[in-house]
Formats: structure tokens, sequence, C-alpha cells
């Protein structure tokens, strides 16, 4: 029987399309998307979002990228400044090339809310009170996340200016004044009340006459510590942090004629350099540990170098008598364990600095029913809160790492714990994802750049005043620098797996919104995860 | 000059896409309104560089034609993959006849398209190695010689992977084919010989040739896109890796094709009426063994006896293309 068909010679079938042949059914492993945590976000004490806000500004955007850092850390400009950027040390890029100017990017976007007057909004009000005690790095955190939180927040500060060692223990030529105060003006207008000169002697008292729900302490670490060296004659001998406030506050220093500091940590690396400013004839810096070990910062080191401060690594001094210092020569031995040669030299001097460190005096809380104080720090729980219930501690008076991006991380990791405590909950700590590793990235998909270095001024004139020392990038740079961002372990939209899948099996959403793999005919083949550049695809095994 | 790389560096100077560009200054592939000429379901390899390389390249002239492409197709892999009676992954006019004869099909479609008037339909032949090297070389040096205007794409995976990887003119020497015998005393071509189709092209003087690979993509739909607007006959040899063929995992294609580039040994060029116009410079040479030893199919160049002197001669090859086409940049060691 003949059978009648509508087609052409010798053809039976329909034209189909390959779409019938869902090749998906071959695949073994699957690629699927994740966000891996960027090394420098890892490393921030502050907790940044870094790779998130470069991202943002490499759009220009800059008010967005400003928002993105503001929700963790209140003071861009002044860390910009001030901060030691151990996230540049972390970041991948320094593996390739150099590492993004981070720090010089988070200036640029801290100087341009000031400039253009971009205001944070306090949170819906709560009617709950936090009292703060000190108005520096950590206390001011603190207070500017709970505001943001709707907390109505006080902050008690016993000096007669608020900053704490943002102001007292950062010299200008680090930090101009006029920042920092237009960012503590930023948290005063969200309605944090500010006290000057307001000291608090019984911290359980003015909880109880202020009504506060909870309590902050953040009252640092407030005097230098001083060690007793065996002394015959008069020369002066001052403590770091007494100097560096007798300088903020423009009251006689005696840091004339030959100058000796005697410590290796970053205030001792800021009063040698004041020192030069203030016109002393030489400033010698002498440390116990060699250069490697030394705490303070290499960046402030060299500078200070380069402004003509001595540096004499691996000395104890011994004694003094008149105007000599006896200096034993010391060598490393394991780890912290420095060895004594029975070696002398000595050197002289008009005035010596210790800067060995600072204690604190808790006095004001001392006596709070279930407060530790243990090796001169105040102790405290995974959520910060001390022994005594509601009241919370942070920044240098608690065992950390003692700088004032830590105290600012300290500071909101209280305030999200106190907004908690607040609304009867537990915080539940995040879980963090894993780390986004360089060996996990495609570098050849960046090209090649030198980084910005920013315009460092000369040594001779940053030396006769306290003018800011490390410059500003200008728009174009802020911008090429931020491009330098590989954003490790998270989509840039690069359309690199939309582009190189032989399947078509992944799907562009559009601007903003990624891309999602289509696994009906996705085989499996794993060039999108090889092909990745910042490693925001892994493949998984397909259970069979 | 080829394709000049735009410098935004976390976001893509080597990147399939851009955020940061306006969207008519972005590569074709990384339109969300592609045309994806060659479809999903084909039944190509785990990790198959053919495949990529021809939607590359197709979606990249169906752009530069205004969709208006017609496409001959050889005998071989691409053929059978993408088209088993009665599907089809080809979303264009696609037309299969034997496995010699793509070049001479182009010509006629071509000449057919002017006499009735239609020479703003653009036409493509395209086939792999075998078809281009061996098999239809015949009709393909007529269709140059007589400068039909017929783009001309060879997809080159250095050999006949469809029937089982055997060795064609364009299989590199001391690989291993799967059962082709070998021509003295080692597998692949004979040192020396095999025969280079882009040279070859370039000596019948067309205004045209250009060879790219699946690693740089921005350079491939350059020149692709100049030679669909180019009239008479163009020729584009693009290095596909294979990874049945080879033995390279599939996720190495892209890699292996950057690689090659890389070392040198398959020069990224273009020519016009037989000279060379434009390099490719190398970035970051790298010796020819970091490009064969992910490749099964060089394995017994190594191991426990390395045969150095094959290596050797290679590398020398390698090295030859370097100064023929000037690889390297000025200055670089």
């Amino acid at each position: 029987m003949a059978v009648v068909m509508n087609k052409p010679y010798a053809i039976t079938l329909d034209v189909g399309s390959s779409l019938a042949n869902k090749t998906g059914s071959w695949r073994t492993a699957r690629p699927v998307y994740l966000d891996r945590l960027p090394p420098c976000n890892n490393q921030c004490p502050a907790g940044e979002n870094i790779q998130s806000w470069l991202n943002l500004a490499e759009e220009h955007k800059y008010e967005a990228a400003w928002r993105k850092i503001m929700e963790e850390n209140p003071f861009p400009s002044v860390m910009g400044r001030v901060c030691y950027h151990t996230c540049e040390g972390a970041c991948n890029r320094g593996q390739i090339d150099l590492p993004v100017g981070i720090n010089s990017v988070e200036r640029f976007l801290g100087d341009q809310a000031l400039k253009h007057g971009w205001k944070i909004n306090p949170g819906k009000p709560t009617g709950k009170k936090v009292m703060v005690l000190g108005a520096g790095p950590g206390g001011l955190s603190a207070a500017y996340h709970l505001a943001r939180m709707g907390h109505t927040v006080t902050v008690f500060e016993a000096s007669p200016k608020t900053g704490g060692m943002m102001r007292y223990g950062i010299p200008k030529y680090r930090m101009p004044r006029e920042k920092l105060n237009a960012e503590i003006n930023q948290i005063k207008e969200m309605g944090v009340d500010i006290r000057v000169n307001s000291r608090v002697d019984d911290v359980a008292l003015t909880m109880k006459e202020g009504g506060f729900d909870a309590c902050f302490l953040a009252v640092g670490l407030q005097n230098g510590r001083m060690i007793n060296i065996p002394q015959q004659g008069s020369l002066p001998i001052l403590d770091a942090v007494t100097v560096l406030r007798s300088v903020e506050l423009e009251e006689s220093v005696a840091l004339s004629g030959r100058v000796v500091i005697y410590g290796g940590g970053n205030t001792a690396i800021d009063v040698a350099r004041s020192a030069i400013r203030l016109g002393a004839l030489s400033v010698t810096v002498i440390v116990l540990e060699d250069r490697a070990q030394m705490p303070a910062h290499p960046a402030e080191i060299n500078e200070g170098l380069e402004e003509g401060m001595a540096l004499i690594n691996l000395r104890q001094i011994k004694q003094i008598e008149g105007n000599t210092l006896t200096l034993e020569i010391m060598v490393a031995g394991h780890g912290r364990d420095f060895l004594h040669t029975g070696q002398f030299e000595t050197i002289e001097a008009d005035v010596v600095v210790q800067a060995l460190g600072q204690t604190g005096a808790f006095t004001p809380f001392a006596n709070l029913p279930g407060i530790i104080i243990q090796d001169g720090a105040v102790q405290v729980g995974t959520d910060l809160m001390t022994g005594a219930l509601g009241v919370y501690a942070g920044g240098d008076m608690i065992p950390s790492q003692r700088n004032v991006t830590a105290a600012i991380g300290l500071g909101k990791k209280a305030a999200r714990n106190i907004d908690a405590f607040l609304r009867g909950e537990k915080l539940q700590p995040k879980v963090k994802a894993e780390i986004a590793d360089i060996s996990r990235m495609n570098t050849r998909y960046y090209s090649d750049a030198p980084r910005t270095m920013r315009p460092v001024l000369d040594a001779v004139r940053r030396s006769t005043g306290f003018a800011e020392v490390v410059g500003n990038l200008d728009e174009e740079n802020a911008v090429f620098e931020a491009r330098r961002c590989m954003s490790c372990g998270n989509c840039f939209e690069c359309d690199n797996c939309y582009g190189v899948c032989p399947d078509n099996s992944v799907i562009k959403l559009g601007p903003g919104n990624r891309f999602k793999f289509n696994y009906d005919y996705c085989k499996g083949c794993g060039i999108c995860a090889a092909e990745c550049p910042c490693g925001a695809i892994k493949m998984e095994i397909e259970q069979i | 000059m080829p394709n000049q790389p735009i410098k935004f560096y976390q976001t893509g100077t080597f990147t399939i896409g851009n955020r940061l560009l306006d969207e008519n200054n972005r590569s074709v592939q990384a339109t969300a309104a592609r045309y994806n000429s060659l479809n999903s379901g084909h039944r190509a390899c785990q990790g198959c560089g053919e495949a990529l390389g021809a939607r590359y390249a197709i979606d990249a002239a169906m752009a530069a034609a205004d969709r208006q492409l017609i496409a001959a197709n050889a005998t071989g892999c691409l053929e059978v993959f993408s088209t088993p009676y009665p599907e089809t992954s080809w979303q264009i006019p696609w037309i299969h006849s034997l496995f010699g004869n793509a070049p001479a099909v182009a010509t006629g479609i071509a000449a057919g398209l002017r006499s009735k008037g239609r020479g703003n339909v653009r036409v493509v032949a395209q086939g792999g190695d075998g078809s281009t090297t061996d098999i239809g070389f015949g009709c393909l040096s007529g269709m140059f010689e007589r400068n039909d205007d017929v783009l001309y794409i060879c997809y080159d995976n250095e050999g006949y992977m469809n029937t089982g990887v055997q060795r064609s003119s364009a299989t590199p020497p001391a690989v291993r084919t799967a059962t082709t015998m070998p021509l003295g005393a080692e597998p692949g071509n004979v040192f020396g010989q095999g025969k280079y189709l882009p040279a070859i092209a370039m000596a019948h003087r067309i205004p045209y040739v250009a060879t790219a690979t699946v690693a740089d993509l921005h350079d491939l739909e350059y020149k692709v896109k100049k030679a669909i607007n180019i009239r008479g006959a163009k020729y584009i040899h693009i290095f596909v890796p294979c990874p049945l063929g080879w033995g390279s995992a599939s996720n190495d294609t892209i890699n292996l094709a950057y690689m090659v580039k890389e070392c040198g040994l398959f020069p990224v060029f273009e020519a016009e009426h037989g000279k060379v116009t434009g390099v490719s410079k190398i970035r970051k040479p790298i010796p020819v063994e970091e490009y064969m030893k992910p490749q099964r199919r060089y394995a017994h160049l190594f191991g426990k006896n390395p045969a150095t002197e094959t290596i050797a001669k290679i590398q020398a090859l390698a090295n030859e293309n370097i100064q023929t086409y000037g690889l390297l940049e000025q200055g670089a060691k």
C-alpha cells in the first residue's frame, strides 16, 4: 500500500532541532557558581567588603562604593590614611605584579564623601538606650552602628576632644584633623550624643541614672608603660603617649636636642617623626628586636628613615649617666628571645622617650560584678560581653590586635551583639566562605599593570611641618587602581563562562544578575570553571 | 593591525565580555542576543574546541553579514556532530554535500546569489583540517585561484578525529595517532613536511588570510568580521584543540589553544594579498614542553627516557615561527 507523504524525494522525516537531544545526561560533574571570600576581606580587621566596593568604584559609582564601606566602617577617610592596610599584603594581585592600592582608593572614596556631603541616615528608633564609654575608634564605631540600628546612643569622653587615639595617638602629618573631625561629625549628625570632658566615675551608677539598657566600654589603654632604667643625673625620661598627646594639644614638648626613643612599635616611629618635625637635632630609635621582628609597619619605618630618623636594632638600654646612655648589644635567639652579649656601647641624649606599650585605667567599672581584669586587659566572651550582663567591651582594652582598624572592627562587632541582646536574641556567628586562593583563579585574563603609586611628598618638605605625608589619588588614578582588583572569588560578569561554553549552556541573566547554567545541555566539560578568571565556579561530582 | 586589546584590568582586557564597555563595542559572544548559530544539543565531545570555534566564527560572520549568510560544510566532525538526520544544530541556512567539495559548493552558491542579484548574502565554507588540507584541497585551491567571493574557515584539530584519530597532512610531527602507519621512524608527519595551509593560501595572493585560536575571541571575531566585509576569496585557519584525539582534559581546551600561541608553535597573524600585515605577539613565552605535556598524544616523548632530541626539534619549529613572523615584542628576551 502506498504511503502518501508531502515530502521531497528520499526524505521521510521532518526537520528537527538538536534541542531534542538533552546532552546534560552525559555529565559526570556539574559546574556551580559560588562566592569565595577574597583574601583582602578575610584580612580586614574592620570586616570591610573590599572587593565589593572596589567593584563599584570601577564603574565610577563612588557614592555606592562609599556606602558599601560605611556598612562596616564609618571612617574611610581616616582609614585611608592611618590603616596599616594588611589587606594589601594579602592581595592576590601581589603575586602577579603589585597589590591593589586598596588604602588609597578608600581614602579617595572617604574624601569624596566629605566633599559631596554624603550622609548616612540613622535607623528607625527602637526606644533602646546604649551608653558608650570612650570616643575613640572603638567607641565611635559602636555608636555609629548602634545609631544605624535605631538605638539612642550617648558617648562619654573624658578628654576635651573626640577621636581617642585617632587624635591623641596619631600625629597630624599622618592624618589631617579636618578629615577626622568631619567623619566624627557625620556620626554626630546621625543623632549620637557625644559628651566631651565627661569622665564617668561609676559605670553602674551612670547606667542606672541615665536609664541605659546596655553599655559598651571602649576606654582604650591611655597610659604609657614605663620601665625603670638605672639612672644617675636628671636626663628627662618621657612616655610616648604623653608626648603625642602634648603634641596634639599643642602644649610645649621637650623634644629638642638629641632625642632618643626606646621601642619598636608604630608609636615609637610616630614620636620620632613628630620630633623631626618639631626641630630635634637628632632622632634615634633604639629597638630590642631586629628590623624584621620589630612591630612597626615597614612603610612607617622607611618613611621615618627617609626623613632622617636613625634606627638602632638589637640594643637594650642598660643605664643612664648624665647624658650618656649605655646600650647592651643583643643577638636574636629563638622567637622573641634575645640573648645578652655582655658587649656595650654608648650614645648621647638630651631626652629619652619610652614607647614600650600602654596600660589601661579601669577603675570606673572594675567593681562591676562579673568583670574580670587579667594581664592588664578586660576579659570578654566571643560576643564581646564582659562578665557583667549587658556590659560589652572592645578596642585596645581587651586582648586584641590593638590598632585603629581592629578597634573599629570590634566596635562594629559589639554593636551587632548589643543589638541582638537588646532584642533578647543571641547573634549567630556567620560561617565564612572558603578563601579565594590564587590557585583557584585564571589570572592570564588580567593584563599586567604597574601600581599607581601615590605621590609621596619629598622627605625635606615633609619634615618641616605637619602637612599630610601620603598624597591623594586623583579620580583617574583611583579608577585605574580600583580596576586592578581581580575580584577574587566573586563574579564580576566578565562573560567568560557565557562565552567559552561549547554547548551554549550558560544563560546570561543581564547586568547585575550574573548567569545560570542550563543543565539540560551542560556536558560537564569544565571549561567554564577552568576559564573563570576569578574562581567563582566549581565543579561538583554528579550523584548518579 | 590585529585587534588591539582594551586595557581594562579587572574587567577584561582578555575576557569575553566587559561590563564597562558600551554595548556596541562588546564582543558578539558577550551579548545576550548572540545568534547561537550552532545550537545546544549537538553531539560534539565534552570540551570540543571545534564546536566552540564554529560558534565563535559563524556568530561573528552572522553579525557582520547582518544575518544574510549561507554556509557550506565539508564532511567531518563538525558536520556529523551537528547534523545527524533529521536533527540539526544549525540555525542558519546550511548545506552539506561531499567530503571534498565544500569550496566548490560555496563557489556555486556565491555565483548563484550573484546572478540573482543577491550579492548582499555572504557565503562561508567550512571544514576540518582533513577536508581542507587533504580531501578538498584541489577545490579549495581552485576557489582561491578564481578569487571566488567565499570565506573559507578551516577548524584545525590536527587530524581525522571523527573516524577515530588518523593522521592528516596538518598533523604535527611526532604526535601519536590511532591507526595511521608511521612515515619513517616516528608517528605524525615527517619533520619539515606536512602542509601549512595558511602559507599555501597566502601563496595564492588572495585578498585575506588569517590564523586564530579559540583562546583569543576578540582577535577571532575581528578577523571574521573583517573577512566578511572583503569581496573575493578569504581564508581563516582556526586552531581548535580536540580533547578526544589529543588525549587532553576536556577543561583544558582553551588553555592549550592559549599555550600553542605562547610557545610559538602556532603563529597568529593576518595577511593581505600574500603579505603579513599583523601578528599577535607572545605575552609570556613558554617552552614547547609546557604545551605538549598535558596532551597524551605527546606522552611517548616524555616519561622515564624523554626523547630530548625530538622535543628539541619541535622547539626548533617554534623558534623558527617566532623568527619568521616576529612573534616577540621588541626588547623581549
